[in-house]
C-alpha cells in the first residue's frame, strides 16, 4: 500500500515540458511573418525554393538515418528548421537545384556525418549557404528578380548594404519594411524583429547573443565606419543585409552557440567585431554569415574559457 | 614473401598507402592537387626522390652515426630535391610553377623521412628501393585520384580536358579551393577504410594502427600525425590531472 507514497526517480526532479520539437516549432513560427513577407515579396519562385530545401533537408536526414541505422529523428523539425533558414538564406531566383546541393550539403556534411543534431559544430544551414556562396558565387550574389507574382517590381540587383557600401542613398524606410533586394528572408528587419522578440519573450533564446552582437556592430560602425556619428547611417547598417536574420536565428542556435552566460557575452561581442571588420574593411559589403560560422568554430574554446565555478569548488586553492 | 621487393611494392601502393592509411605528407596531398596533372606532378616528383634517398640511405647505413642521422637523412634528400626541382625547371616549367613552393618542400616530406627512418635504415639497398617506388607510387596514385576528382567536380575537366561543359554542368568551385580538398580527402580515406575493413574479415589479421609509428623522434613538423599524435598526449595529460 505504501509503495505508491514513494516515487523514487533519478534527477533532475523539476523538469520543464519544452522538447527539442516544441523549441524548434517555436523558431519555425518566429519565422513565418518574414517568410510570407519573402513569399509576398518574391513570388512563386522563392515558394518553390523553400518547399524544395525543406524537403531536401528532411529527405536527407531520414534517408541517412536509415541508410546508417540510427534512429530517426525527422520528427524533432530540427531538419525542417535548416531547410527553412537555408531558403531564407537564398537570393530570389536560384536554380531549382541550388537548394537540393544546399540542403544535402547542409545535412549530410554539416550535420550528420558529425553525429547529427547536437554535435554539429556550426550552424547546417549557414555552412551550407557560405558552401554555395563560395562555389556558386555569381549565382549566389545574383538579386536580379525577374518578377512572377511578386509584389515589388523592382529589377535592381543590388542590396541595399551593397549599395551602401558604395556610397549611394538608400531608403531607410522600405529597408526597415523590407521592400528592397536581398534573399529571401533577410530583407524585413522589422518581422524579424518581431519573430526575436517573440523567441525572447518565450524563453526560447536569451537577450545575450542578439542584443550585445547588434550593439557591438552598432558601436563599431559608428566608430569606424567613417560617417561619425550619423545616426541615419547606423540605422541603415543594422537594418541591412542578413543582421536581423542572423543575430535573432542563427547565432543563438543552440548547438553552436556557447552555453555558459558569459561565454555568450564572448561569442556576441566576437560576432559584432568580426561582422564590422568583413562589412567595413572587407571586400564583400555583407559579413555576417561568415562571422557567425567563423565563431562557431571558437564556441568549444570559448566555453572552456569561460565555465562558471560549480558550487563548493570555489575558494582559493590550498 | 615477406620483405621481398614485389611485396614492398603491393605495401607501398595499396596496404600501407602513404596518403590513405598512414596520413602521411599532408601539406602537398592538400595543396597541390587542384588538378590530376599536378597531383600526378606532385606524386612522380616526390617518387624520385624517394626511391633514390631510399636507395642512398640504405646504402650508407652502416656509415651514418645514430646521432646525426636525420641531420644527415636531410642533406641526401635536399640534395636529391634540388636536382629534381632544376630538372622540372629545365624541362616542365609550367608544372613547376603550379607545384611552386612544394617542390623545395618534398625535402620536409614526411613520407621521405619516415621512410629512411623506419625502413631503408634497417633494411638493404635493393627492398629499400623498392619500398622507396612503392611509397611513391602510392602517393602518385592517391594523389592523382584525388586530383581528378577534385577538377572534375571544380572545373568539369579531367587531365585539362573538359569532360563536362559548362552549358550541362556549373563547376562547384570550392572543390579547387582548400575545403574541397578535405571533402574529397576524407571521402577517399573512408572508401579505404570500409574497403579495407570488410576485406580483412576473413583473415582476422590485426589492421595496423597507421603513422609511421615513432613520431616522438620525428622531426617534421609539418606531419599529419604528428599533430595528432600531440594532441593526444596532451588530451590524455589533460584528462589524467
Amino acid at each position: 500500500m505504501n509503495e505508491q507514497l514513494y516515487n523514487v526517480s533519478a534527477n533532475p526532479h523539476v523538469r520543464d515540458k519544452a522538447s527539442t520539437h516544441s523549441i524548434m516549432l517555436d523558431v519555425i513560427i518566429a519565422l513565418i511573418p518574414a517568410t510570407i513577407f519573402g513569399f509576398w515579396n518574391f513570388g512563386i519562385h522563392a515558394i518553390i525554393n523553400t518547399i524544395i530545401c525543406i524537403a531536401t533537408c528532411v529527405i536527407c536526414e531520414y534517408a541517412w538515418q536509415r541508410l546508417m541505422h540510427k534512429k530517426i529523428t525527422i520528427n524533432d523539425m530540427s531538419a525542417t528548421l535548416t531547410g527553412l533558414l537555408l531558403a531564407l538564406n537564398l537570393p530570389p531566383e536560384v536554380p531549382f537545384w541550388l537548394p537540393i546541393i544546399g540542403g544535402a550539403f547542409a545535412i549530410i556534411v554539416v550535420k550528420q556525418v558529425f553525429g547529427g543534431l547536437g554535435q554539429n559544430f556550426m550552424n547546417p544551414a549557414l555552412g551550407a549557404r557560405c558552401f554555395l556562396l563560395i562555389s556558386f558565387a555569381g549565382l549566389m550574389t545574383d538579386f536580379s528578380y525577374t518578377g512572377f507574382g511578386g509584389s515589388f517590381d523592382a529589377t535592381t540587383s543590388a542590396t541595399p548594404l551593397a549599395a551602401l557600401k558604395a556610397g549611394e542613398s538608400v531608403n531607410l524606410l522600405s529597408m526597415f519594411i523590407g521592400n528592397e533586394a536581398g534573399t529571401v528572408g533577410e530583407t524585413s528587419a522589422l518581422l524579424l524583429l518581431i519573430g526575436g522578440i517573440y523567441l525572447i519573450v518565450r524563453k526560447v533564446i536569451s537577450w545575450r547573443i542578439p542584443v550585445i552582437y547588434i550593439v557591438t556592430l552598432g558601436v563599431f560602425v559608428l566608430l569606424f565606419g567613417g560617417h561619425g556619428f550619423d545616426l541615419t547611417y547606423l540605422a541603415q547598417e543594422l537594418c541591412g543585409g542578413g543582421l536581423m536574420l542572423g543575430a535573432f536565428f542563427m547565432a543563438t542556435d543552440y548547438v553552436t552557440s556557447p552555453i555558459t552566460p558569459n561565454g555568450q557575452i564572448v561569442f556576441a561581442l566576437l560576432l559584432g567585431i568580426l561582422t564590422g571588420i568583413f562589412r567595413l574593411f572587407g571586400g564583400s559589403a555583407e559579413g555576417v554569415s561568415y562571422a557567425i560560422i567563423f565563431c562557431n568554430l571558437l564556441v568549444p574554446l570559448i566555453e572552456r574559457f569561460t565555465t562558471p565555478t560549480a558550487f563548493g569548488k570555489g575558494g582559493k586553492k590550498e | 614473401m615477406k620483405n621481398s621487393p614485389g611485396e614492398r611494392l603491393i605495401n607501398g601502393i595499396i596496404r600501407e598507402n602513404p596518403t590513405l592509411v598512414l596520413m602521411l605528407g599532408m601539406c602537398p596531398t592538400l595543396a597541390v592537387t587542384t588538378s590530376a596533372i599536378n597531383g600526378a606532378g606532385m606524386g612522380l616528383s616526390t617518387t624520385v626522390v624517394l626511391m633514390f634517398s631510399n636507395l642512398i640511405i640504405s646504402l650508407l647505413r652502416n656509415f651514418i652515426p645514430d646521432r646525426v642521422r636525420i641531420p644527415g637523412y636531410i642533406v641526401i634528400v635536399a640534395s636529391l630535391v634540388t636536382i629534381v626541382q632544376f630538372i622540372l625547371e629545365a624541362y616542365v616549367p609550367s608544372l613547376n610553377d603550379a607545384l611552386g613552393v612544394y617542390i623545395p618542400l618534398i625535402v620536409v616530406n614526411c613520407i621521405i623521412l619516415g621512410r629512411a627512418e623506419s625502413y631503408a635504415s634497417k633494411n638493404g639497398p635493393v627492398n629499400s628501393f623498392f619500398d622507396g617506388v612503392g611509397m611513391g607510387l602510392g602517393f602518385t596514385l592517391s594523389l592523382t585520384i584525388l586530383g581528378a576528382f577534385r577538377e572534375l567536380l571544380g572545373a568539369g575537366t579531367l587531365f585539362g580536358i573538359t569532360v563536362l561543359p559548362e552549358s550541362i554542368y556549373t563547376p562547384i568551385t570550392i572543390f579547387i579551393l582548400a575545403p574541397g580538398a578535405f571533402f574529397v580527402l576524407s571521402c577517399l580515406v573512408a572508401i579505404q577504410n570500409k574497403v579495407k575493413n570488410s576485406s580483412s574479415k576473413d583473415d582476422g589479421q590485426p589492421q595496423p594502427t597507421g603513422g609511421c609509428g615513432d613520431c616522438s623522434t620525428c622531426g617534421n613538423s609539418c606531419c599529419g600525425s604528428r599533430s595528432f599524435f600531440d594532441m593526444t598526449v596532451d588530451d590524455k595529460k589533460a584528462d589524467n590531472e
